[in-house]
C-alpha cells in the first residue's frame, strides 16, 4: 500500500521506493524563469552541455522580469529568448503570458507527474496532484540535460480538509493555520498529502495557494490528491481528463492532521516569519502604506473576485496594487469587470509578473513601510528596504486593509 | 574531507533573502555575490568572513528561495562550512553543487558559541570543538559524490 508520494516516486525511479531512500529518477516537467534561467543557461554553457533531453518537456516562462525594470533585466531575457531559439523549444511564454508557477497549473502539470523547476514555488503544481518542487539552476541545468535527477524519497504527511469553509475563507488562511500549528521547520523531509472531503468546496485556486506555500513549510512537496475537482479545472482548462493517480486505501502516514473549514477565521503572518501567524482581528488597526494583491500565491481569479465584491463602491485608503498571475487570469478579470471596479477604487492595476513579491519592481517597499500582500513571503527586506515590514494575507483581508488603511478583518466591513 | 575555522553563529531560519537580496540576483560572478552575503542583517560580513570562517546556525539554514547565489555568494565571502541543525532542502543541494560543505548537528546553537574554533568532519559529520567531539550528520552517497566530483555537471559529465 502506497501514499501518493511512494506512488509517483517509485514509477519515476523504475522500481518500488519508501521513505529515506536515495532515488534517481525521471523527470515529467523542467521549468525555468527568467531570474534563474539564465543562471540555467550559464551553468550549461560552462559545463560545455548545450543539449534539451527533450524539448516538449522544457517549460520557460518570463515573469520576475516582466517587464523588465532595467537594462541588465532586458539583457538577461535576451539571452534566454537567443537560448530558445537556438535549441528550437517550443514552450516558451514571453512577458505576455503570466508566472511560471501558475503557467504550468493552467497549461501543463498533471497528477502523477514529477515536475522540478528553478524557482522554489514550484510546490504550486502539487495543487493538481503532482510532485513539484524547487531547485537550483545547477540540478536544474541536469535535469534539462538528462530528463532525471535525484532526491531522498520524503516521509509523507496527511492533511484533511474538512466541510466548507467560512465566508471569506481561502487558500492563504488554511496555509496559514497549517504554518501557525506547525512552525516553518517541522515539515522538512516531509512531503504533505491534502485530502478533501468536499472537493467542489475547496476549488483549484485555493488550493493552489496551499501547495504553493508548501516550500514555506519546507516541505519537499504539498500535494492535493486528485479527486472531482482535479479533473473538472484541466477539463475546463485544457479540454482533456487527465489520468488521475491516488494513494492506497490505508497507506501509511508519519502523522494526520484534520482542519475543519468552518470553524476557520481570516488569518495573518506578521513579519518576520511566514508561521508568526495571529487572526486579522488581533492584528487589527495597524496602519498600512501599501497593499499588494497578486502573486503566484494569491493571483487567480477567485482571489481578484473576492477583492472585486470588497472594494466595489468604495476608494482605497492606501496605495493597492493589484497583479493577477497570469494574462489568462488578467483577461477573466477584465471580462468580468473586476479589473474596473479595482481600478475605480484607485487600484493600481496591471498583468502578470511577480514584481513587489521579491523586491523586484511594481512597487517596492521603502523604509519604515508597512505592506499587507497576498504574496508568500514576509522575510526581512523581501519586499524592498530591510526596514519595512509585511503582514502575509489572503485577498479578503487584503481587500479590506486596502478600504480601511489599516488592517482589517472583512467581516468588520459587512 | 576536514575543513576547520572560527565560527561565525546565526540564529533560526536564516532565510535566502537574508543570505543574498534578490536586488543582486542579476549576477552570478562569485566576487560580487560576496560583497552582498547576509547584508540585511550585517553589511560587514564579508569582511568578517574572508579570514575562513564556519557557519554554525539553527533550524532550516537557507529556507526560502531557490537562488544558487546563496551557496555562490557564502562560499566565495569565506565560508568553508556550514553547520546548522536543518537545512533548507535547496539550499542544501545547491551548497553540495557548489563545494561548500554543510553538516547538520542538532543543538548546533547550544554546544558552539561564536568564536570556538572547530573542525568538521565532512563525511563523517563529526565535529571537534573545545576539546570535545559531537556527532553530526555528515554528507554521504550520492550527494558526496556530487560534492567529490565538484558538483552535478561535472557528476553527469563523469557519467
Amino acid at each position: 500500500m502506497q501514499t501518493l508520494t511512494e506512488k509517483i516516486l517509485s514509477r519515476a525511479a523504475g522500481r518500488t521506493v519508501s521513505p529515506g531512500d536515495v532515488a534517481e529518477i525521471k523527470v515529467d516537467i523542467v521549468g525555468f524563469h527568467d531570474l534563474t534561467g539564465y543562471h540555467v543557461i550559464e551553468v550549461m554553457e560552462k559545463a560545455g552541455l548545450e543539449k534539451v533531453f527533450d524539448k516538449s518537456k522544457v517549460v520557460i516562462a518570463f515573469d520576475h522580469l516582466a517587464p523588465p525594470p532595467d537594462q541588465r533585466s532586458a539583457e538577461i531575457q535576451g539571452y534566454i529568448r537567443k537560448f530558445v531559439r537556438k535549441m528550437g523549444l517550443p514552450n516558451f511564454h514571453d512577458i505576455n503570458f503570466g508566472i511560471l508557477h501558475e503557467v504550468l497549473i493552467e497549461n501543463y502539470a498533471n497528477p502523477g507527474q514529477v515536475i522540478v523547476a528553478a524557482d522554489s514555488h514550484t510546490t504550486t503544481s502539487g495543487a493538481v496532484g503532482a510532485f513539484a518542487q524547487g531547485m537550483g539552476a545547477s540540478d536544474i541545468a541536469a535535469a534539462v540535460i538528462t530528463g532525471r535527477t535525484w532526491l531522498m524519497v520524503p516521509e509523507p504527511f496527511k492533511v484533511v480538509l474538512k466541510g466548507e469553509p467560512a465566508k471569506w475563507i481561502n487558500g492563504k488562511d488554511v496555509a496559514l493555520k497549517i504554518l501557525g500549528e506547525f512552525k516553518a521547520d517541522y515539515f522538512n523531509g516531509m512531503s504533505i498529502e491534502v485530502e478533501v472531503e468536499k472537493p467542489r468546496a475547496f476549488p483549484m485556486d485555493y488550493r493552489a495557494t496551499v501547495s504553493n506555500m508548501g516550500i514555506e513549510m519546507n516541505a519537499d512537496a504539498l500535494m492535493f490528491v486528485p479527486d472531482e475537482e482535479t479533473v473538472n479545472y484541466i477539463k475546463t482548462m485544457r479540454g482533456y481528463e487527465p489520468p488521475v493517480v491516488k494513494p492506497d486505501q490505508g497507506a501509511k502516514y508519519v502523522d494526520a492532521y484534520t482542519i475543519e473549514l468552518d470553524k476557520m477565521e481570516p488569518l495573518v503572518a506578521a513579519p518576520h516569519s511566514v508561521d508568526n501567524v495571529r487572526t486579522a482581528r488581533e492584528a487589527e488597526g495597524i496602519e498600512v502604506d501599501q497593499v499588494y494583491i497578486g502573486s503566484c500565491t494569491n493571483g487567480r481569479i477567485s482571489d481578484f473576485e473576492v477583492a472585486a465584491k470588497i472594494l466595489k463602491g468604495r476608494t482605497v485608503k492606501t496605495r493597492c496594487i493589484a497583479i493577477p498571475a497570469s494574462y489568462k487570469m488578467f483577461k477573466q478579470a477584465m471580462e468580468l469587470g473586476y479589473v474596473e471596479t479595482l481600478v475605480n477604487a484607485g487600484c493600481i492595476v496591471t498583468y502578470g509578473t511577480c514584481g513587489p513579491c521579491l523586491g523586484g519592481h511594481f512597487g517596492v517597499a521603502g523604509p519604515g513601510e508597512t505592506i499587507v500582500s497576498t504574496s508568500s513571503r514576509n522575510f526581512k527586506g523581501r519586499m524592498g528596504s530591510v526596514d519595512s515590514k509585511v503582514y502575509l494575507a489572503g485577498p479578503a483581508v487584503a481587500a479590506a486593509t486596502a478600504a480601511t488603511g489599516k488592517i482589517t478583518d472583512p467581516r468588520d466591513l459587512e | 574531507m576536514i575543513v576547520e575555522g572560527p565560527v561565525m553563529k546565526f540564529g533560526d531560519k536564516i532565510d535566502t533573502d537574508i543570505i543574498i537580496p534578490a536586488r543582486h540576483l542579476k549576477y552570478t560572478d562569485p566576487q560580487y555575490l560576496a560583497q552582498h552575503a547576509m547584508e540585511p542583517i550585517d553589511p560587514e560580513f564579508y569582511k568578517k568572513a574572508s579570514k575562513g570562517v564556519i557557519i554554525v546556525a539553527g533550524k532550516v539554514f537557507g529556507m526560502g528561495s531557490s537562488r544558487e547565489q546563496a551557496a555562490i555568494a557564502l562560499k566565495a565571502a569565506g565560508v568553508k562550512a556550514i553547520i546548522a541543525e536543518s537545512f533548507a532542502r535547496i539550499f542544501y543541494r545547491n551548497c553540495i553543487n557548489n563545494g561548500l560543505p554543510v553538516v547538520v548537528l542538532p543543538n548546533a546553537k547550544e554546544l558552539i558559541k561564536e568564536g570556538d574554533y572547530v573542525k568538521v568532519n565532512v563525511e563523517t559529520g563529526e565535529i571537534e570543538v573545545n576539546g570535545k567531539v559531537y556527532k553530526g550528520k555528515g554528507i554521504t552517497g550520492m550527494a558526496l559524490e556530487i560534492l567529490k566530483k565538484g558538483g552535478i555537471m561535472n557528476y553527469i559529465k563523469s557519467l
